[in-house]
């Protein structure tokens, strides 16, 4: 197929994936409360943003709840990796197969489940329910990041260290901890964006004291449709892009100081 | 290295947190709510019949159209330069940063009654069309949403295959419909599963696009439950009719070769 019809239609692609959140960023510089008719410049929604409080509490929850539940999925599922690795065959691979069912089951039916749980055990929805549910959804792609990249460590180094004298937990973390830092570096980042971004799960676990920026907007745009919303997304969209962009920048400079 | 001990956190959080809840799903949907064993949840599971078969409908609809354009374009980006390549890959990945319900809203907006397509149409002199609460706009919801969930698995796949396959093909002359039909179709089939599978089970089970796109009038099965846990608060029904969700789901992963490790790997 020719290469101006492939360029043509990736165009259109990603046009049809960008229109709506392009839009959506265009409005909210919109004087007027509208999502469809554009009155002028403005920037009264991001500071009707910065003054709105019920946005704000969620902002700041949610990125609580994510930067914990990546910090502890992180911790205990590398652990579980590393351990999982030395357990017998058959054992390692019964608990893959449970490790995979958070992965696959439907966010909603992860949702439910966990909810049952804490109605039959009594526990009342808010803060602790939604970090626990955090962190079961994150640990699963934590061992699944970090289990391939411990074939590639190099055990003799681990074997050498304590010949030389380090104790175990010493020999661990000068030789094999290193070799690991980027794949757990990369499952903390896949953690908290699973967190960060997280709306059914957290819906059906939260209570009803308890909001995220993803259940607040659900329920805010279930009401009306405020532009400081259109605001936030910009403003999200703008950190995301930052981050993608040092990332780049990072890792140029890296495999360019390798290549010298 | 050796140790095990360092995986017990994880073995137990997982009994308590993923085993044990999951057989509360079975416990409840077998139970009423005083606690004594029935099948009544399971026998009303019946009236949802028809929820349950357009729910599958929509999701296979989303799947199968997801499946041709997001085949195409992972097609395409596979024969573009490198550096073109992980810009496409970063542009196919940034949308899915922004949550869900307001990925959904942007694309509500546009299609509303006066929205930003029915104001084009209207410059060119054609009556509005209703696009906003139909089939059509949850389909499009569908794949607005999952398309790149699609076109990652296929990429890696069809990024994977050995070009010198490709030209020992053609040497041995092949034209190129059979090159793709022979040679790359076949070997990008353990993407394409994983793509099917990572489409199909949350097309399935969605219930926020529904909701902002259908307005109530497309009811899928992820509405039902949202309904039963949220509304009606008839928690042994919703676990009855989520146990018979997860079957589905279990029934797709087997179809779709999940035991297949290759396919394993392109869900990751």
């Amino acid at each position: 197929m020719s290469k101006a019809f492939s360029r043509i239609y990736i165009f259109l692609v990603f046009f049809f994936l960008y229109a709506p959140i392009l839009l959506l960023i265009f409005f909210s510089f919109n004087s007027s409360n509208s999502n469809v008719a554009f009155n002028g410049f403005s920037l009264r929604w991001y500071e009707e943003l910065f003054h709105d409080e019920e946005i704000l509490r969620a902002l700041l929850n949610t990125l609580i709840v994510a930067s914990l539940a990546s910090v502890i999925s992180t911790i205990i599922g590398t652990a579980a990796a590393i351990g999982l690795s030395n357990f017998k065959k058959w054992k390692k691979k019964a608990i893959m197969n449970i490790t995979y069912i958070p992965v696959l089951n439907p966010d909603i039916i992860t949702g439910i489940s966990l909810l049952l749980l804490f109605v039959a055990f009594n526990i009342p929805g808010g803060f602790i329910t939604v970090l626990i549910a955090h962190i079961t959804f994150d640990i699963p792609y934590v061992i699944l990041a970090i289990t391939p990249r411990l074939r590639h460590v190099d055990s003799h180094l681990f074997e050498a260290a304590q010949d030389l004298g380090a104790t175990p937990v010493n020999a661990f973390f000068k030789a094999v901890f290193p070799q690991l830092i980027p794949g757990i570096v990369s499952a903390f980042l896949m953690a908290f964006t699973l967190s960060i971004d997280d709306f059914v799960v957290t819906f059906f676990v939260r209570g009803n004291a308890f909001s995220t920026l993803s259940t607040v907007i659900y329920t805010i745009t279930k009401r009306k449709i405020p532009l400081s919303i259109n605001a936030l997304c910009a403003i999200m969209l703008l950190c995301v892009l930052t981050v993608l962009i040092a990332v780049n920048i990072f890792d140029k400079r890296k495999s360019r100081e390798e290549f010298k | 290295m050796k140790s095990r001990v360092i995986a017990v956190p994880y073995v137990i959080w997982s009994g308590i947190f993923i085993i044990v809840p999951t057989l509360f799903v079975g416990y409840f949907a077998f139970t009423d709510s005083n606690g004594t064993f029935t099948f009544e949840n399971i026998s009303k599971i019946g009236k949802y019949a028809n929820v349950f078969g357009r729910s599958i409908v929509y999701a296979a609809v989303a799947t199968v159209l997801c499946l041709i354009f997001g085949y195409l374009l992972a097609y395409f980006m596979a024969h573009l330069k490198e550096h073109q390549k992980s810009l496409c890959l970063v542009l196919l990945m940034l949308p899915m940063w922004i949550n869900l319900v307001l990925r959904t809203q942007a694309l509500q907006n546009i299609l509303m009654d006066n929205g930003v397509i029915n104001r084009l149409l209207g410059l060119l002199n054609i009556p509005s069309l209703k696009l906003l609460d139909t089939s059509f706009s949850v389909v499009l919801g569908l794949i607005y949403n999952y398309l790149p969930f699609m076109v990652l698995p296929i990429f890696t796949s069809l990024e994977k295959l050995d070009n010198k396959v490709i030209e020992a093909a053609q040497d041995l002359g092949a034209n190129s419909v059979n090159v793709f039909t022979k040679i790359t179709l076949p070997l990008s089939m353990p993407g394409v599963y994983s793509g099917i599978i990572m489409v199909f089970i949350p097309c399935l089970s969605t219930f926020v696009i529904s909701e902002k796109l259908g307005g109530g009038k497309v009811y899928l099965i992820g509405n039902v439950i949202n309904d039963m846990f949220n509304q009606n608060y008839n928690f042994n029904v919703g676990a009855a009719i989520s146990l018979v969700m997860m079957l589905i789901m279990i029934i797709t992963l087997v179809v779709f070769g999940f035991l297949d490790d290759e396919t394993k790997e392109g869900i990751l």
